[in-house]
């Protein structure tokens, strides 16, 4: 009877590992290959390509190095109405790393975890790799982690903060159109920004860039590419364009109509023109005690009376936003947005 | 030795704030890795987690626990995520027999799922009434086939039992109490709210239509059978919510919603609006949504008990100037309050709604009523009962199909 027993459990304990082998998804970062070299360097091999976006996503300071994989042989065609459409076989890479001192890169870095977006023919699929203590490796994590950070900021303080790592369900929670999951930042009103290549003396328009390797095919004249501004660069857009841009790619993930946060009706797409549904005058629908006592998300001239500042400005999980990935506020984009609101007439 | 142990639990309990516990994981991850068609059992005991717990893009799961109060899902202190489970884009998902308290958000929130079943789920903050407590106890949004059974919501700093921007819906055998709204319907089409008690909140039951929504246009609401009682506890909702204007005292109060049935309901002891029929032009929010209809219409209320303790009503916020000017008639505070504000489009040449869009009041025990002519500045507030004995045709009965 005991062997018997032994034995069902060892054929359990086979199958589950057969079954798990057949739908793993490799556990170690280092197992994709995407890095030349020392992993914690994040060399990009040959046919992995590094890009910036002009306005990212904040995630409680932390900064962010992307890349992008293409299948052999494959492009991708223009469009600058969405993100640009990736064939199926893209992956997208991100690793998120707090420098020991932001005023002084030298100083080393922690890297925390790195994203992958995968084109699968099933649709593109998540996966979160997060780095050991050693920065040897990034193992796949699935349910999610949370990391204490220290570092010194830009002016000079020692912060000490939780970081929340996304479980898999999580990653959807913004990478969400129509309950598709998406990717969010590489469009190419984001792309159209300069980048040092590796080897180059100076830096080149990423989109030129990518047109120049046959990564995108099909582009208009530059001059003809929309671009996004750099939220925190008056030279590159009005404060109206930059507070546009910060909310659509900090907010529109799920403030569009086709995003998870579309029952409220608030729309933060840079393209939406109806005022209420951005907020101006708005009341609140389902904010509960997210709207800090406050009748309207925008009321403008008065940021202090806006229920968009205060989301912004608290930290509390009930109250925040967004309701995911941050610990910390962050005040240089709310001196933006209350410029914005202030000078609203 | 003693500073040592001390040391250590300090030690312990800055890294529980900062971990996730053992239990949180095992459950996200068996809720990440079920396959379509399974169970996710939940054992006996209370549990604390410090972030949101996700299902999604899933089907035909359920999730069991071992009974209200056996299995409780603490979220006290939690640090991430607005709600405490949410559930998304799903089909056939049943979430049975547990407890969930005291999140900083919502309690159990649902989005874009065809077929979501509460059954033998209590919600609740734990504690005085609070508006620090989170918004939503059950939080059904944008969802099809919607079944609340058995359920139990309190403490819910807007509503205890909240289903909005959905589609047939059954709410019954349930109890809210100490929300500020007990059961709210908005923005929901085929509603049927019955056999549930709804007690010592500040509002009952509200059934309404909000602008600038997805889903607009509710309407189709049969609320039946229910015990509406004692619902005058003090508004504690955050200013800016709609609910923040509901007054204390209010048992079923019907806002801008078209085609609601309310019949066989005992509204008691609710001291100033047993149930009230009022339109978004009578809140003074600006409306800008241009296909947004703010008036309540074919409303049907019939064969209800209506009683209540002598006293003065409550002389709350919002409506505090209203009752004065009513209680300078020196007569009673009515059991229903319409507005009086008609769509003057539905309006025939005496003035009178159109018969299918009429508000029809008759039948009811203990039945006073007041139409306040809110829309002329309250110049002709009158009590004749007249103008609304009408009757109409009965609504059909919500269809909900579930597992």
């Amino acid at each position: 009877m005991r062997t018997y027993l032994l034995g069902a459990s060892l054929l359990i304990l086979w199958l589950t590992l057969v079954s798990w082998k057949t739908t793993a998804v490799p556990e170690k970062l280092s197992d994709y290959g995407f890095f030349a070299g020392n992993l914690a360097n994040q060399q990009p091999a040959a046919d992995v390509v590094p890009y910036t976006l002009n306005t990212p996503l904040f995630s409680d300071y932390a900064e962010k190095l992307r890349f992008v994989k293409l299948p052999p042989g494959q492009s991708v065609t223009y469009t600058d109405t969405a993100v640009l459409n990736f064939p199926v076989g893209t992956t997208l890479i991100k690793t998120f790393y707090y420098p020991h001192d932001f005023r002084d890169p030298t100083k080393g870095r922690q890297l925390l975890e790195t994203r992958l977006l995968v084109h699968q023919p099933g649709g593109w699929k998540a996966l979160t790799y997060v780095w050991n203590s050693d920065q040897t490796d990034a193992l796949l994590e699935v349910a999610g982690e949370t990391k204490t950070v220290q570092y010194v900021d830009g002016q000079g303080s020692t912060r000490q903060h939780a970081y929340m790592i996304p479980n898999l369900n999580q990653c959807k929670g913004c990478h969400n159109r129509q309950e598709v999951m998406t990717p969010i930042g590489p469009s190419v009103r984001q792309l159209n920004g300069n980048l040092v290549y590796a080897g180059a003396a100076s830096e080149e328009n990423q989109l030129l860039h990518w047109q120049r390797t046959g990564m995108l095919t099909g582009m208009p004249a530059l001059a003809d590419c929309p671009r996004t501004p750099v939220w925190s660069k008056p030279e590159t857009g009005s404060l109206n364009d930059r507070a546009r841009a910060w909310l659509d790619i900090n907010c529109a993930h799920c403030h569009n109509p086709q995003g998870p946060a579309m029952t409220s009706g608030l729309n933060l797409s840079y393209r939406e023109t109806n005022p209420t549904a951005l907020g101006i005058l708005k009341t609140p629908v389902a904010a509960g005690r997210g709207s800090g006592g406050h009748a309207f998300d925008i009321v403008p001239g008065n940021p202090d009376e806006s229920i968009l500042i205060y989301r912004l400005h608290s930290t509390d999980p009930g109250d925040m936003m967004p309701e995911l990935g941050r610990k910390t506020v962050h005040t240089e984009s709310l001196e933006l947005l209350r410029n914005w609101i202030k000078a609203m007439k | 030795m003693k500073r040592a142990l001390l040391l250590l639990l300090t030690g312990f309990s800055t890294y529980t704030l900062y971990a996730q516990s053992a239990v949180q994981k095992r459950y996200q991850t068996e809720l990440i890795m079920a396959e379509d068609g399974s169970t996710i059992q939940l054992d006996a005991g209370t549990f604390t987690f410090t972030g949101s717990l996700s299902l999604q893009d899933k089907k035909r799961i359920v999730i069991r626990g071992k009974g209200i109060d056996k299995t409780v899902l603490s979220f006290k202190g939690q640090t991430d995520g607005a709600e405490g489970l949410r559930i998304s884009n799903g089909e056939d998902i049943v979430i049975e027999n547990l407890t969930v308290q005291d999140t900083k958000g919502d309690g159990i929130k649902t989005m874009n799922v065809k077929g979501i079943t509460f059954r033998n789920v209590k919600v609740e903050w734990t504690g005085p009434p609070k508006a620090e407590n989170g918004g939503y106890g059950l939080y059904p949004v944008q969802c099809d086939n919607v079944v609340i059974d058995g359920c139990t919501a309190i403490g819910a700093s807007d509503a205890g039992i909240y289903v909005g921007q959905s589609r047939g819906i059954v709410v019954k055998n349930s109890k809210a109490h100490h929300n500020v709204a007990g059961i709210e319907i908005e923005n929901s089409r085929n509603a049927d709210v019955f056999d549930n008690e709804a007690y010592e909140n500040t509002g009952g039951i509200l059934v309404f239509d909000l602008p600038d929504l997805v889903q607009k246009q509710g309407g189709n609401v049969r609320v039946f059978n229910n015990y509406v009682h004692d619902n005058n506890l003090p508004n504690f909702a955050p200013e800016g919510n709609i609910v923040a204007s509901v007054a204390d005292g209010t048992g079923l109060l019907i806002l801008a919603a078209n085609g609601v049935d309310v019949f066989n309901n005992r509204f008691i002891n609710n001291q100033s609006m047993s149930t009230g029929i009022i339109s978004y032009l009578f809140t003074q929010r600006p409306i800008t949504d241009k296909t947004y209809y703010p008036f309540a219409t074919a409303i049907s209320i019939h064969d209800n008990v209506y009683e209540r303790k002598a006293g003065p009503p409550t002389s709350y916020g919002h409506y505090g100037e209203l009752f004065k000017t009513i209680l300078k008639t020196g007569q009673q505070i009515p059991h229903i309050f319409h507005d009086g504000i008609f769509d003057p489009a539905t309006l025939d040449q005496n003035g009178m709604p159109l018969a299918g869009r009429r508000i029809c009041i008759r039948n009811n025990k203990n039945q006073s009523l007041i139409n306040l002519d809110a829309g002329r500045d309250f110049k002709n507030i009158s009590r004749n009962a007249t103008p609304y004995d009408c009757q109409l045709q009965p609504l059909k009965a919500a269809i909900v199909n579930t597992r």
